[in-house]
């Protein structure tokens, strides 16, 4: 036993003296704000400020550079930076560094890709069971959001479409929306537009509430046409035939008269719904962002708001809903006054720990990345891809064998990987279906799968490394660091990896190898700190 | 605990789990202390820490008190796309050409009176062993719905319901006890894929699936067994890998990098540990092998049988291929011999090992195929989707053998006696695992939900299979 514990204390001296430079994931303190900064970044500092101010909480150092590439890439456009940016961004000395790399982020391709991953989860974009879509009416509805996500449409015109429209689910990709449920009933169809669009769960509202709002609903309808699993969403004035003339109640309580054989209900719920004083509507989305871009809602989760789930800083919610209104509902706008906040560039080392600090936004949050842009990451460190294919033989799908999982518009087109890592299932629409989780069978999937080893086996830094053998690895190693983990290796790190080299008197080749299952196994590999 | 320390921890297991180590001096094995870390903060072994929808305190696992019965064990042999009845467990050789094309015999089985595909001797030989439903029904002709339907017994169009697999390893998996290290659901070698085999019970109920190929000289479990890396080398690497931990030094005591390290534990496990020898299928007799036959579906067969023996409750074999609606007799003539070969084997080796009473063994597919031959072009002998009549093989834990239950008509194409659908089956098989027909599951909208449907559900049901208890 006693060798144990001195064995253990060894450990625990190493453990001191290999504890990190933390100036590698940390730059300067945060500024408070002043009175004179105007940019719409310093207004949510200012209102983060006060608030871990009034709770005697200090927020954590601004991240470092090497930090704040790989967090931006990732959190805006699920994708790893690759080593040439890495090493540009961190070599430029430019003010205004940042603020450009978000601004070609906002712009790059991958940021709609991104994104409408992102909404095919709310708006349960798949194919198979048990939305049952059908591949080409999936391929439409993907087009459609991927479209007004490139556009950046604005997000009221992007909600009208969704609540408004009518015709064939292979031509008008919106119209899917009205398919993408398995209760496509009024009372169902209201359920599904709470939650996605008012961020509200109706199981929480009285019945009444429900079967009021349900009432824009009853004229939706649906038909088949002679085309296989074609499907017409329409607006049938007489639907709802015993009742044509009725009253129905917004979800604030303000009742409202409804004529179908004048107007769609539907539009009634839309410009009710879309007005930029209505909190369901900006305050919604406004947090949904910041989730998104922070990790956790100012209401967190953000698809359960309501009275019983008051937000953690009303103030900074009531900032960000302004900033919405005034943009005319600009989603890339509120990207860009968080992203260029100090509050969004803090660093995941806590100041100090605790719940409030963690609720209040006073360091950034460890996440582990998606599935998606896990699988991706990897593909793009060592150059490999995957295989993915529709499991609905007919119509075939064409998917594109270089593509990226962030890209795929299909739920139903999945991979042991993705499900594994906790991608969701896109049978209901609610945030929670993505499992961030870390389990024991994805550390061994990382750690000893012949999946992941043979990717690694690919890396054309592996491959390169055979053929400099007996070369000083030094270049080696850091551009082995640049693509797994954004930055240099410090001395420290370099030591270490001479040493093992040194121990075992292996090749170059095998250090590669090592080196980049080492990496890619490293939490600050797999989680967007 | 950092890496470098439980890599330690495990060097010095025997002196260790002779410690009390946790409070209130009680001893506590390694394996418990491993159990309490896997609640504590890191999740269930191979599992979600809680379920996304069916969430609840992970401190506090619930204790599911089902009782016990006759079984202990399920193996599930599923096959995908749907096995043509009428040439396997129901021949119909009075049918005509037009129905049986050329596999018009029949075989004798060792049961007097049950007859079976020509091109199943061996099952042939242990027809005393199982049971054959003929009058298996859904109606439901769609690859997806229809195997929804078969394996969760439900029609909801509402809720996605948990696969049989996952309400098992719900009831008698780690929330039950259960104490392996192996995951208490497996699929050999890959998961289903068509739906989510856990429904709402939520990830942490979703079957490890092996991958790899069990017929291959190194059966390479993923993640478990990896080929050409020495233990030596895991060791070293892993070492490697913690000094490399920078991230981790400078975050101490971060609760999610806690729960790396417990999960990391845990993969260890498996990858150093006595997980890679129950997979290697070497450790089998040649003539064992060779009697499961050499083939990816016979290895998967006897990998079951070993999974049983350590008490894994449920198994699934995905065997894939038969969806033939062209070719559909030249895939016969190949597919079936192993089938048989390996479902012959299985059933004999567990039987003779004392293990088929306690073990269930069902197999079937989520449908039927047309009796009557698509002779037409493009499928120039093919057979169809038929969900209005199939068959089930059904054997041990506690069901009787040498029965046939229900019947079609002459050509195969209707039920003519005693109608059973899937929650008939799966019911059942709950009922000889001692899982209550009433038994509640979670749902996720708290409606009252039993694992056999009720009659508000409007699932059509049968009746249980008293018939074979």
């Amino acid at each position: 036993m006693n060798r144990v514990y001195i064995v253990a204390l060894v450990f625990c001296l190493f453990a001191v003296f290999a504890v990190a430079d933390d100036s590698l994931y940390e730059s300067g303190p945060m500024k408070v704000p002043g009175d004179g900064e105007l940019d719409a970044g310093a207004a949510i500092d200012k209102l983060v400020w006060a608030r871990l101010d009034k709770l005697d909480l200090a927020p954590a150092k601004l991240c470092s550079d090497e930090v704040f590439i790989r967090r931006a890439y990732l959190v805006a456009i699920g994708t790893l930076p690759r080593e040439e940016e890495v090493r540009d961004f961190l070599s430029t000395t430019d003010d205004v560094k940042r603020t450009l790399v978000v601004e070609r982020l906002l712009d790059s391709p991958e940021f709609a890709d991104y994104w409408s991953m992102k909404w095919g989860d709310l708006l349960r974009i798949k194919a198979e069971f048990p939305i049952k879509l059908w591949p080409n009416a999936v391929q439409s509805y993907h087009h459609w959001v991927h479209d007004s996500i490139r556009t950046n449409k604005p997000y009221n015109e992007f909600v009208r479409e969704l609540l408004t429209g009518s015709g064939s689910n292979f031509r008008r990709g919106e119209v899917n929306f009205y398919r993408a449920m398995q209760d496509r009933t009024p009372r169902g169809c209201a359920s599904t537009v709470a939650l996605t669009l008012m961020g509200e769960r109706t199981k929480l509202w009285p019945e009444r509430k429900l079967d009021a709002m349900a009432g824009f609903f009853s004229n939706v309808a649906y038909k088949s046409t002679s085309e296989w699993k074609e499907e017409i969403v329409y607006f049938d004035p007489t639907a709802d035939e015993d009742n044509l003339h009725r009253q129905a109640i917004f979800p604030d309580g303000n009742p409202v008269e409804l004529d179908p054989s004048q107007r769609d209900p539907r539009m009634v719920f839309a410009d009710w719904l879309i007005r930029p004083e209505n909190p369901y509507f900006s305050r919604t989305i406004s947090n949904r962002i910041w989730s998104w871009l922070m990790g956790r809602g100012i209401v967190d989760p953000p698809d359960d708001l309501g009275p019983h789930n008051p937000p953690a800083i009303p103030e900074l919610l009531a900032h960000l809903e302004r900033e919405f209104t005034e943009s005319h509902c600009d989603i890339k706008h509120l990207f860009r006054i968080i992203m260029n906040s100090q509050t969004f560039q803090l660093s995941s080392i806590p100041a100090q720990r605790s719940p409030e600090a963690v609720a209040n936004f006073a360091h950034y949050p460890l996440r582990r990345m998606e599935a998606e842009v896990l699988i991706d990451a990897l593909n793009q460190i060592t150059n490999t891809k995957e295989d993915y294919s529709s499991p609905i033989p007919e119509p075939f799908t064409f998917v594109p064998d270089d593509i990226r999982a962030i890209a795929l518009g299909d739920g139903s087109i999945t991979s042991s990987f993705l499900e594994l890592f906790g991608r969701p299932p896109r049978d209901t629409g609610l945030e929670e279906e993505r499992s961030r989780n870390i389990t024991a069978a994805q550390r061994l999937h990382l750690l000893n799968s012949s999946h992941v080893q043979k990717k690694i086996k690919a890396c054309p830094l592996v491959a390169r490394a055979a053929e400099t053998a007996g070369e000083d690895s030094a270049e080696l190693i850091e551009r082995i660091y640049l693509q797994v983990l954004s930055r240099y290796p410090t001395e420290d790190e370099r030591t270490v990896v001479r040493e093992y080299a040194d121990a075992s008197g292996m090749g170059t080749r095998s250090l590669a190898l090592d080196l980049v299952w080492s990496l890619v196994n490293q939490p600050e590999f797999y989680f967007i700190h | 605990m950092n890496i470098s320390q439980s890599l330690l921890a495990r060097r010095h297991r025997r002196e260790l789990s002779r410690i009390p180590q946790l409070s209130g001096g009680v001893p506590v094995s390694r394996r418990e202390a491993l159990r309490r870390s896997v609640y504590g903060s890191a999740g269930m072994l191979l599992m979600e820490p809680f379920s996304v929808r069916a969430a609840q305190d992970p401190l506090s696992p619930r204790k599911l008190s089902t009782g016990d019965g006759p079984a202990k064990s399920v193996i599930q042999i599923w096959l995908w796309g749907g096995p043509c009845h009428i040439d396997t467990f129901d021949p119909k050789p009075g049918a005509g050409r037009e129905y049986t094309g050329a596999l018009a015999d029949t075989l004798d089985t060792n049961v007097d009176g049950m007859q079976i595909g020509q091109l199943l001797p061996g099952l042939a030989k242990e027809a005393d062993k199982y049971s054959l439903i003929r009058s298996m029904t859904h109606g439901t002709n769609g690859h997806e719905t229809a195997a929804y339907l078969v394996q969760t017994g439900r029609t909801s169009e509402r809720d996605v319901f948990p696969g049989s697999g996952a309400v098992v390893s719900y009831f008698k998996g780690y929330d039950a006890g259960y104490e392996g290290l192996i995951p208490p659901y497996v699929v050999l070698t890959e998961p289903q894929g068509r739906f989510s085999e856990a429904g709402f019970l939520g990830p942490r109920y979703k079957p490890f699936a092996t991958g790899g190929n069990p017929a291959s000289p190194v059966f390479a479990v993923e993640g478990i067994v990896s080929p050409g890396v020495t233990e030596e080398q895991q060791r070293a690497r892993r070492d490697f890998k913690g000094k490399l931990n920078t991230l981790g030094g400078a975050l101490p005591g971060h609760s999610a990098l806690k729960t790396v390290v417990d999960s990391e534990e845990q993969a260890y496990e498996l990858i150093l540990g006595d997980a890679g020898k129950l997979f290697d299928l070497g450790q089998e007799k040649d003539e064992m092998r060779d009697r499961y036959g050499r083939n990816t579906f016979g290895q998967s067969c006897l990998m079951a049988r070993r999974l049983v023996e350590k008490q894994v409750p449920y198994i699934t074999i995905n065997y894939k291929g038969w969806d033939t609606h062209k070719q559909h007799f030249q895939i016969m003539n190949r597919k079936l011999p192993e089938l048989d070969q390996g479902l012959a084997a299985l059933l004999g080796d567990l039987s003779e090992n004392g293990l088929l009473d306690s073990t269930v063994v069902w197999c079937t597919g989520e449908f039927g195929r047309t009796p009557k031959v698509a002779t037409e072009s493009p499928w120039n002998g093919g057979r169809h989707h038929y969900g209005k009549a199939f068959s089930c093989l059904l054997a041990g834990g506690g069901f009787k053998g040498g029965q046939v239950l229900g019947a079609t008509n002459s050509t195969g194409e209707e039920v003519a006696e005693r109608p059973v659908y899937p929650a008939d089956v799966i019911g059942s098989m709950y009922g000889q695992l001692g899982i209550p027909a009433d038994a509640p599951l979670p749902h996720p909208q708290g409606t009252p939900t039993n694992v056999v449907p009720g009659e508000s559900e409007n699932v059509p049901m049968g009746g249980l299979l008293k018939e074979l208890v």
